[in-house]
């Protein structure tokens, strides 16, 4: 049995505290009226060339529509939705415009390393859920592990299904859509208001939340009834369930990242978009199965797991973190090449806005891995897969960050107080509901059929 | 003499094994081993050296590489910078996207056919190549092992035979 370590909890319940003050600076330093934000956004450019570009580029921009909403990327520009309704009031539309832009910007902080986190563990669900239906002989060890980072997976999903809730509620403008006024001048999204509709979206988030909380409860209680049981059949309960989840998974998966991702962009839209959330999600998920198991191992805790149990886990961040990247390449380069202005503004906006974030996280989660990674004798040093895996868990952080903040803060974004915050708040909670979880079972299932090949696998 | 080895034939991969490692033990010079299929770990037990193919093919990838942004920077942007369906052509990263798909192909054409042909000529194999097959049995179902032999005929062979050979011969080396 593992003890949570009194270091540990120390170190999470600080995060937790540091994180969560954080994020109050971060609502308390938000302005509230349009003359603060103002005031704000002149501080922040003073004498620096950016406050030239983005005066004249905001000037540009309301010459046309978007001043209604904070989503109002150059983007939503040539819609021209609102046009008229909104070419009067020019001298306010700017600053309404950044005022929803920084009021914004703790609620994606938040956001953003909420579902991060989640999901880390939804991605592990996913792999530890084809680890049963593949019947995998070296991971089997490894389950109790998988187990216990999923265990964040419901509380995760919850507190971002209360965000989403607020925004519903009209408590933040992260959503455009899910604000009237916007819609009742945007036939875009009054076309796609059969799916977008604040009912309809929070019943499709239970639904997700519901289905995947299920398996992973019915999943860890086979896998424990296992433990003492005299034949196999939680085992092969846990291998059906499996194959059926993975099946609810895809479908739910790809369904979530249009819901809470895509949707932040509301005019535009992708079909390989929930493969390419997947990536980032599976790739970071296997990435912490790794980071724990070094971890307790290095306590002492898994005498069982050896080096080729590590060297397939840092395969699969190599594989994966070049399937993300495949991914990542054929959304970019089919919109880049074809041009269509309706898709390309999605990245234009990236590029101009976000060029170190956007190309920078190329360089972490594709570069650096695919070098790191791809000698056989490095996956298998601790220290070498614990590098490249905070190199590739802080890529896909910034991966998330470029999916929501263009939408959300537009060129108003900055890693500050509220965007760190929220990763240490959350680490904190993820390290705290992981490490208890582990507290809960075992570390090595008993009477699993492939137990004693993946404690003699070796590669 | 030194000229001369003797072949143990054995018909159980696992009896090959330990055979091979008594023999390492026992400090007898191991020639060569023929089998019918890939035994695991044989190459770990005989002590031979780790390849180092994958270096190679690295390499060749990173030539590989560099031929394709060469030739599509001389090509597409030094050479005849047209204007094809508004492609920006005034710099490489400009239009890059559209090289990446040929950049890709050639990396893994160039890390893969010289790989094979790195491995073709490490282990002389060539169309019309005469086969070193010592005894016809080691492509069906039995296993050869060349101990160099050196004044020490008794001694090996009782060590082979008990060691589970079923056949010794006696040959020249060729």
């Amino acid at each position: 049995m593992y003890t949570f370590s009194n270091r540990l909890r120390t170190a999470a319940f600080v995060l937790m505290i540091v994180g969560a003050l954080g994020l109050a600076y971060g609502f308390f330093a938000a302005p509230s009226t349009e003359a603060e934000a103002l005031a704000m956004v002149a501080d922040a450019h003073h004498g620096d060339d950016h406050g030239d570009a983005h005066e004249a580029g905001a000037a540009m921009e309301h010459g046309d529509a978007h001043a209604e909403e904070a989503h109002a990327e150059a983007a939503h520009g040539e819609q021209a939705h609102g046009e008229e309704a909104h070419a009067e009031d020019h001298g306010s539309s700017h600053g309404e415009h950044v005022l929803h832009q920084l009021q914004n910007k703790p609620w994606a902080a938040l956001y953003v390393s909420a579902f991060f986190f989640m999901m880390i563990s939804l991605g592990v669900l996913a792999f530890y859920a084809i680890q049963r239906a593949s019947q995998a002989g070296w991971s089997p060890v490894l389950f109790r592990v998988m187990e216990g980072i999923t265990a964040y997976l419901v509380p995760g999903a919850l507190i971002l299904f209360v965000i989403l809730a607020l925004s519903g509620l009209h408590m933040n403008h992260l959503f455009v859509w899910m604000d009237p006024e916007v819609v009742a001048h945007d036939e875009l999204i009054q076309g796609k208001a059969g799916y977008l509709n604040v009912p309809f979206f929070l019943i499709r988030a239970l639904i997700y939340i519901g289905g995947w909380g299920a398996y992973k409860y019915f999943s860890t209680k086979f896998s424990r009834a296992q433990d003492t049981a005299s034949d196999d059949s939680n085992f092969i309960k846990n291998f059906r369930i499996s194959a059926a989840f993975l099946v609810f998974f895809l479908v739910s998966e790809s369904m979530m990242s249009w819901d809470w991702i895509m949707s932040f962009d509301p005019h535009w839209f992708s079909t390989l978009f929930g493969w390419y959330v997947f990536a980032s999600m599976f790739v970071s998920g296997i990435t912490v199965i790794a980071l724990i198991t070094i971890y307790l191992k290095s306590k002492g805790y898994l005498d069982f797991v050896n080096d080729s149990h590590l060297h397939d886990l840092a395969k699969f961040m190599f594989g994966v973190s070049i399937f993300w990247t495949y991914l990542w390449f054929s959304q970019f380069m089919l919109i880049w090449y074809s041009n269509i202005p309706e898709e390309v503004t999605y990245f234009v906006t990236r590029i101009e806005d976000y060029k170190l974030p956007f190309f920078g996280m190329l360089a972490m989660n594709f570069i650096f891995p695919l070098l790191v990674l791809m000698n056989s004798d490095y996956k298998r040093l601790n220290w070498f897969v614990v590098m490249a895996g905070i190199v590739i868990l802080f890529g896909h952080y910034i991966d998330i960050f470029n999916m929501v903040m263009p939408a959300t803060v537009g060129d108003q974004w900055f890693i500050g107080i509220p965007e760190i915050s929220g990763i240490l708040f959350f680490a904190g909670l993820f390290i705290f509901v992981v490490f208890n979880a582990l507290t809960k079972a075992p570390l090595l299932a008993k009477r699993n059929p492939f137990i004693e090949e993946s404690k003699h696998f070796h590669y | 003499m030194a000229s001369k080895v003797i072949q143990a034939l054995y018909n159980d991969d696992d009896v090959l094994m330990s055979a091979v490692k008594r023999v390492k033990a026992e400090r007898h010079h191991i020639e060569e081993i023929y089998t019918p299929f890939p035994v695991h770990g044989l190459d770990k037990v005989m002590g031979l050296a780790p390849t180092r193919i994958a270096i190679t093919s690295f390499i060749y990838g990173c030539i590989g590489l560099t031929v394709a942004i060469t030739m599509m920077n001389f090509i597409m942007i030094q050479d005849w910078p047209q204007n094809i369906g508004g492609k920006p052509s005034f710099s490489y990263l400009e239009n890059m996207p559209a090289f990446v798909p040929v950049m890709f192909e050639l990396t893994v054409f160039f890390a893969a056919h010289l790989m094979v042909i790195t491995f073709y000529l490490r282990s002389k194999l060539w169309p019309f190549k005469e086969a070193e097959n010592p005894d016809v049995r080691t492509t069906d179902d039995h296993f050869l092992m060349e101990v160099a032999l050196s004044g020490n005929e008794d001694e090996l062979k009782a060590l082979l035979v008990e060691t589970g050979a079923v056949e010794l011969k006696i040959t020249e080396k060729h």
